[in-house]
């Protein structure tokens, strides 16, 4: 009787899964939120680690040469220290405030004229990411052992061949982990995309709930697809972090 | 790699089994509150009280004044509260949550300007109709569209899981429609030129025409519909009573002299 009864609602079940997916070709919009995610989440990635990666030189360079700058106050430390207080300003700015209301604000203030949702979440999940990933690669160039710069200066390499060639690549080995965290954070922070009317993988979800009243399955499917994205991502970080290993032998 | 399959694969097979034994678990949960059927006094979501969901920018229906949802539809509600011998309590929730609320035992009704429609009456019952609904097109002065011909091919922005929404993805194909989380999010859309048109309830359209210059209402409609207050499927025993309260109140007259209280010729 009790296993009659669980293959009546299975039955059940897929017939409600058909209800949720198929009538309407309704998966087909979830196959574009899969697309939209992956192109918000993979540009704002970029856009992230360009501006990460610049901020985070500028604010390691101001602090580590400072002093050595201040001696004779030339044009360079002027100019850098302008600049300097110039990327304290948006870290600021973009840390202090949510992500929701920073998407908001490029798609009804900033970029009021865009048609287009995607290239305006591509920005506002970039500048946003962006100052997170900063400061960890700032985080990761400060843990290098000072000496690691004295040797580098004293073998004749300039400020920017050290960090080249001796800082940034051990730096880079250190925030893996981290770096990778952020990126999930990120994956998972474009799900508030559907608040500026992009259809990502939560819309997409929501969207069928909303039609269907099902709320059930497509939000199980959602969690479902955020979580093998994830694995897939921590599989391949992990997997680039063991090829780095070997340089450690 | 392999090992990570076998965690997916356990993943989706508990995924699953969750489903088929929640959707066990309704069924059983069913029973006991049909026995109670034969108790006198109305059943409801709390002892006492009538729990209503709406949500509260869908002016003249329901709207915020000050801390309190205020409108036609809370009034309505008010009176056939009074007439059931119940308090009212009215709960505001996204428009898209209302029907699932109400599903899963949440609020015993959910009256926000709702109409019926072949989707709904799937998965909730209807009382009968209160108020007429027509669904308005919203466009700029000299903007691209200027009939309701004109719509095919253009952007529509939506309140989603509205009528609005439902009518116009079907009509235009899903691509066309932008769905926004509320009204005043879709007009904001209009105004920066992100769609072209958008498709909304000719009541509120009229109050967000009226707060934003260089907006206008299409003189032809979109569509005809008509409002009802919706109920747990199944749950007939409200839905009865709340249903011969509500059409006491259409013949006597007061729900009309509410609706002309807000909605003036």
């Amino acid at each position: 009787m009790q296993y009659l009864s669980i293959m009546a609602d299975f039955t059940v079940f897929l017939e409600k899964l058909n209800h949720v997916f198929i009538e309407k070709d309704r998966y087909k919009q979830m196959l574009i939120g899969l697309l939209n995610t992956f192109k918000i989440t993979a540009g704002a990635l970029v856009v992230g680690v360009i501006i990460g990666v610049i901020i985070a030189a500028v604010r390691t360079s101001y602090d580590k040469n400072k002093e050595s700058m201040a001696l004779n106050k030339g044009f360079g430390y002027y100019a850098l220290s302008i600049i300097n207080s110039f990327c304290k300003f948006y870290l600021t700015i973009i840390r202090g405030t949510p992500v929701v209301v920073q998407l908001m604000i490029c798609y009804f203030i900033i970029f009021a004229n865009a048609r287009d949702g995607i290239p305006v979440a591509i920005f506002a999940f970039g500048i946003n990411s962006g100052a997170y990933v900063a400061e960890i690669f700032r985080a990761g160039i400060m843990s290098i052992d000072n000496g690691q710069f004295e040797a580098g200066r004293s073998l004749g390499f300039n400020y920017l061949q050290t960090m080249k060639s001796i800082i940034i690549p051990q730096m880079f080995k250190a925030v893996l982990p981290t770096l990778c965290n952020e990126f999930i954070a990120l994956l998972k922070e474009t799900s508030v995309a559907g608040y500026v009317g992009v259809v990502d993988i939560t819309k997409a979800g929501n969207t069928i709930a909303g039609r269907t009243y099902n709320y059930f399955i497509p939000l199980l499917t959602v969690a479902l697809i955020y979580l093998i994205m994830v694995m897939i991502l921590t599989k391949l970080v992990g997997r680039l972090e063991r090829r780095l290993r070997k340089s450690d032998r | 790699m392999k090992k990570s399959f076998k965690i997916l694969a356990v993943v989706l097979a508990l995924v699953l089994v969750g489903t088929v034994f929640a959707a066990c678990g309704k069924k059983t949960e069913k029973e006991p509150e049909s026995k109670s059927n034969t108790e006198t006094a109305l059943k409801t979501v709390t002892n006492g009280k009538l729990t209503m969901a709406t949500e509260s920018t869908f002016p003249p229906y329901e709207y915020m004044e000050g801390k309190d949802i205020v409108g036609i539809d809370v009034e309505i509600a008010q009176l056939i509260a009074k007439k059931l011998g119940l308090e009212l309590v009215v709960v505001d929730t996204e428009f898209k949550s209302i029907i699932p609320g109400v599903q899963s035992g949440k609020y015993d009704m959910g009256m926000a300007g709702m109409t019926v429609d072949a989707d709904r009456l799937k998965d909730a019952d209807f009382s009968s109709s209160y108020a007429k609904g027509v669904q308005v097109v919203i466009v700029k002065d000299g903007g691209a569209v200027n009939s309701i011909d004109d719509i095919k091919g253009k952007k529509i922005g939506v309140q989603e899981a509205t009528t609005g929404d439902i009518y116009a993805s079907d009509d235009f194909g899903e691509d066309a429609v932008i769905r926004y989380e509320n009204g005043a999010v879709a007009i904001e859309a209009l105004k920066s030129g992100k769609v072209d048109c958008v498709i909304i309830d000719k009541e509120p359209a009229k109050s967000f025409v009226a707060a934003n210059e260089g907006l206008k209402i299409l003189d032809t409609s979109y569509a005809d519909e008509d409002y009802a207050i919706c109920f747990k499927k199944g749950n007939t025993e409200l839905k009865t009573a709340v249903d011969k309260a509500l059409v006491e109140l259409i013949n006597e007259g007061e729900v009309k002299k509410i609706i002309d209280k807000y909605i003036p010729a």
